[in-house]
């Protein structure tokens, strides 16, 4: 073990347990005004008119109308509104807001505001969606010639559902504006994100907009775009209100029901195979984007990408499309959109190993890539797949092959047991050019005279410990005590753009960035001086130019490696599962450190195996999701899962700091397949969905019964 | 109608004068400013908001200020200052339990409940002793081991 992956007190250890630390709904300043959303209760409608209640001194509203600059967040494609304007677009679409000194009264009066509405045909399901935002397609080799000479060709559709981030800490921002310039606080991921979304959507000089993360509980990706549209709304209802501060802060039920979750898919996929490998796969994949494109685009760029799983096909056909409906605008959730595509490939290679009488793992590994081979995109695996080795270590933790032996004989008692086993990858940062052309990272290193060395950045601590583990590089590279380095929550007036904390990238990119900073700070140092070393980012030399409109070229720099084993049982007079093992072993480089890598791995790891089960969200034909509370979306608890036994594998990435690579959304990624994987061989059957449900477990049952009878 | 409600805070005894249907979570943040009581829904599905009230573990926004006279309330501020959060404090450090934070305060204060009733919890018990806070970054694998390593290190102080 490398001694920087020894593991230390966190540096935000001591506010995080001694209650003292500030998140947004804790302040508590003079004057502060409450802000409520009047929001649309129509999927589609046309707005008539607003007709407000008599509003007491004090309080007011802010709608279309008061935005300064244009009335549109700049996220991509600027196509979401502030505040909506001559029609909604899904219920929740925010139509204006309410403001006051008073929490209950401001509630008070915002339900009582009347907006008239003609209410328009809505698309409510992925089905039916008939307007595609964005569609791409990408290919090599000769697909059809393949699936001609083919000694079988398979063909299935996966679905998977709506996954909420359920952060414990809702959605809440504070702004004020004054002497002309507008300050954001609050619980947010991207700090630069919502600097631009103000300057469009205010008016203002760069100088008159600044941005502060505070305390943050949990992001997720749930605070990466949604606080775009909740800081332009709160900055406007904060300039009509003259200085006093104004916040938003979402109760539990508004947050789910209205605020970015994972895109629910619909996949296609036919796989051609020969002598035992796979010769081609034709992919059809399909995300409900929700009514505005927010992150749709990007999302399902990394989908697409990730589509054909961890395996060599040689002819390939990816097409994949991100479908408008008058629902929630789906946004990003740790996995991006491999979730989805993880989930149905590695169910898709399950079926046909099932079909060919052979062990998922053995067929699954003779067609995975290896080093040097050609990724979907044409790129290369530039360094080592270590998933041979990490899937050996999964099947010695777990006792896989006794086990899946075991299990593969008919069972016929009330409970039953499976095992199943998925491998996956993550790309590694921002997918194709993103961090080259549109993030150009920028980090500086101030050492002041006293000797401490702050580090200014626009990371933003959500939980992943990226205030430490960006510390621990510089102080071991600086030779200095951990004290000496410290870093604050990022405020855009203090910290240069380091980009967004998403992709897995804050460490890989940004902790590399810095560690070469503090390599010139060390070459320069003078006691008893001030100075400041500013880095940018450049692009490694090795890594093949993508082209987003081809799909060609290196989408990611490198990849993190995963195999989990999942075993279950069930009880099939109720269909109720219960996860009695779970096994994995990651490989995300060298980690910063020990602890907080493996509180990643398994935190991650079980919003995964929620996301295939108990994580159940649904929106009715109106468009509306019914889950909308923690009673009726369980995510899960620290009984509904046996201890998760994670390993760590270390390939060292050479141009990651100390050779770390992306963690955080790896251990997410291709969980539910596992899980599913065990669920199918307890229930004998095929499973192209989730989550999947007890109910949907007696349904299979009873189907069986009947083949049998 | 206002109530004079007194009961004893963090050890200190107050007297709260307000509605008795008040929630005892927006009292205790917005009237006596301990927000280290966090609010994760309200509902009483999170524990985010779990304080000590004469001696048990409840979730505040499901308390009325109705019930609260007379009574002991302890928050994450008070209980910070008692030779059991040290210990508690720093077996939650070592394994870097806190992630983002925002349900720990509620799950050392459960955790603290937990030692009170076993002194030498057994997984189970751990685990059946937290399942009211929910957590979504950790998994709970580190707030288990936490509580385990607390036990030892704190023997004889529960
Ligand atoms: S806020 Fe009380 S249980 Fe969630
Ligand atoms: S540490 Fe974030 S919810 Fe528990």
């Amino acid at each position: 073990m490398l001694d920087i992956s020894r593991s230390v007190a966190k540096k935000d250890h001591a506010p995080k347990t001694n209650g003292s630390a500030m998140y947004v709904g804790d302040f508590a300043p003079d004057g502060l005004l409450y802000g409520q959303l009047v929001r649309s209760p129509y999927a589609r409608a046309k707005v008539l008119g607003i007709t407000l209640p008599p509003l007491p001194e004090g309080y007011f509203t802010v709608d279309a109308s008061d935005v300064p600059g244009v009335n549109q967040v700049h996220i991509v494609k600027d196509d979401t509104p502030v505040f909506a304007e001559d029609t909604v677009e899904f219920i929740g679409d925010p139509v204006l807001m309410l403001v006051g000194p008073n929490e209950e009264e401001v509630a008070r009066l915002a339900a009582a505001v009347q907006v008239a509405y003609e209410p328009l045909p809505a698309v409510t399901d992925i089905q039916s969606a008939d307007t595609a935002f964005f569609t791409y397609q990408f290919g090599r080799g000769d697909v059809a010639q393949a699936f001609h000479t083919a000694d079988k060709v398979y063909e299935e559709s996966f679905e998977t559902g709506y996954q909420e981030q359920a952060y414990l800490e809702t959605q809440g921002l504070m702004a004020d504006y004054v002497d002309g310039k507008v300050t954001v606080h609050g619980s947010l991921q991207c700090p630069y994100y919502i600097h631009g979304a103000l300057i469009k959507a205010l008016g203002l000089s760069p100088d008159r907009v600044r941005v502060v993360q505070d305390a943050t509980g949990g992001g997720f990706g749930g605070k990466e775009d949604y606080p775009s549209i909740l800081a332009c709304q709160v900055a406007v209802a904060a300039i009509k209100a003259n200085g006093k501060p104004v916040r938003v802060w979402f109760g539990r039920r508004e947050d789910i029901e209205f605020t970015s979750k994972r895109h629910p898919s619909l996949c296609v996929y036919k796989v051609a195979v020969k002598d035992g490998r796979v010769t081609a796969m034709d992919i059809d994949v399909t995300f409900n984007a929700g009514a505005y494109t927010t992150l749709s685009a990007v999302v399902l760029q990394r989908g697409i990408i990730a589509s054909p799983g961890v395996y060599e096909v040689p002819n390939l056909r990816v097409q994949g499309r991100a479908v408008k409906t008058n629902t929630v605008p789906n946004g990003a959730y740790r996995g991006f959109g491999a979730p989805q595509t993880f989930f149905a490939v590695e169910m898709m290679m399950d079926h046909i190993a099932r079909d060919r009488g052979e062990d998922p793992l053995k067929f699954k590994l003779a067609n995975a890539s290896v080093q040097g081979a050609m990724t979907s995109t044409s790129g290369r695996y530039h360094f080592p797949v270590p998933l041979p080795r990490m899937a050996e270590t999964v099947r010695h933790m777990s006792g896989y092959d006794q086990k899946w032996q075991a299990y593969a004989a008919p069972q016929t008692g009330r409970y039953r047991k499976g095992i199943g086993m998925s491998i996956w990858f993550h790309g590694a940062g921002f997918t194709g050019s993103g961090e080259r052309d549109h993030i150009k990272a920028v980090t500086k290193l101030h050492k002041y005279a006293d000797g401490r060395v702050e580090i200014l950045a626009s990371q933003a601590e959500i939980g992943q410990g990226i205030c430490t583990t960006l510390c621990k590089i510089v102080a071991n590279e600086l030779n200095l005590p951990l004290d000496s380095v410290f870093y604050e929550y990022p405020d855009t007036d203090r910290v240069p753009d380091s980009g967004p904390t998403v992709a897995s990238r804050s460490l890989m990119t940004v902790g590399e960035l810095l560690r070469r900073a503090a390599i010139r700070l060390r070459s320069q140092w003078r006691d008893g001086e001030e100075q400041v070393v500013e880095e940018h980012f450049t692009e490694p030399d090795f890594v093949i130019p993508f082209h987003i409109e081809t799909f060609e070229g290196d989408a990611y720099p490198t990849y993190a490696w995963a195999a989990c084993a999942a075993e279950v049982t069930v009880d099939t007079l109720t269909g109720v599962n219960s996860l009695t093992g779970v096994w994995a072993c990651f490989d995300v480089g060298t980690p910063m450190d020990e602890n907080i890598v493996m509180g990643q791995m398994e935190g991650g790891l079980l919003q995964g195996l929620g996301y295939a089960s108990m994580e159940q969200m649904a929106a009715d034909r109106q468009g509306r999701i019914r889950n909308n509370s923690f009673t009726d979306y369980i995510i899960p608890t620290s009984v509904d899962v046996p201890v998760m036994q994670v390993k760590l594998h270390v390939e060292e990435y050479p141009h990651g700091p100390y050779g770390a690579k992306g963690a955080g959304e790896l251990p997410l990624v291709g969980a539910a397949a596992a899980y599913m994987a065990a669920m199918e061989q307890a229930l004998g059957a095929n499973i192209r969905h989730i989550p999947f449900s007890a109910e949907d477990a007696l349904h299979i049952l009873t189907e069986n019964q009947k083949e049998v009878r | 109608m206002d109530n004079s409600i007194e009961f004893i805070l963090n050890g200190q005894p107050v007297t709260y004068r307000g509605s008795a249907t008040a929630r005892l979570l927006d009292v205790l943040r917005d009237t006596y400013r301990q927000t280290g009581v966090k609010c994760g829904c309200k509902e009483g599905e999170c524990g985010a908001c779990s304080i000590i009230l004469d001696g048990r573990l409840v979730n505040s926004c499901m308390v009325a200020m109705g019930r609260v006279g007379g009574s002991d309330v302890l928050t994450i501020e008070g209980y910070a200052l008692t030779p059991q959060f040290k210990v508690l404090d720093a077996a939650y450090a070592s394994v870097s339990a806190a992630q983002c934070g925002y349900c720990i305060p509620g799950m050392l204060l459960a955790s603290e409940c937990v030692l009170r009733t076993h002194p030498n919890p057994t997984e189970e018990q751990i685990r059946e002793g937290i399942s009211g806070n929910l957590c979504r970054c950790t998994g709970y694998n580190a707030i288990v081991k936490a509580v385990q390593s607390a036990a030892k290190e704190g023997a004889g102080l529960w």
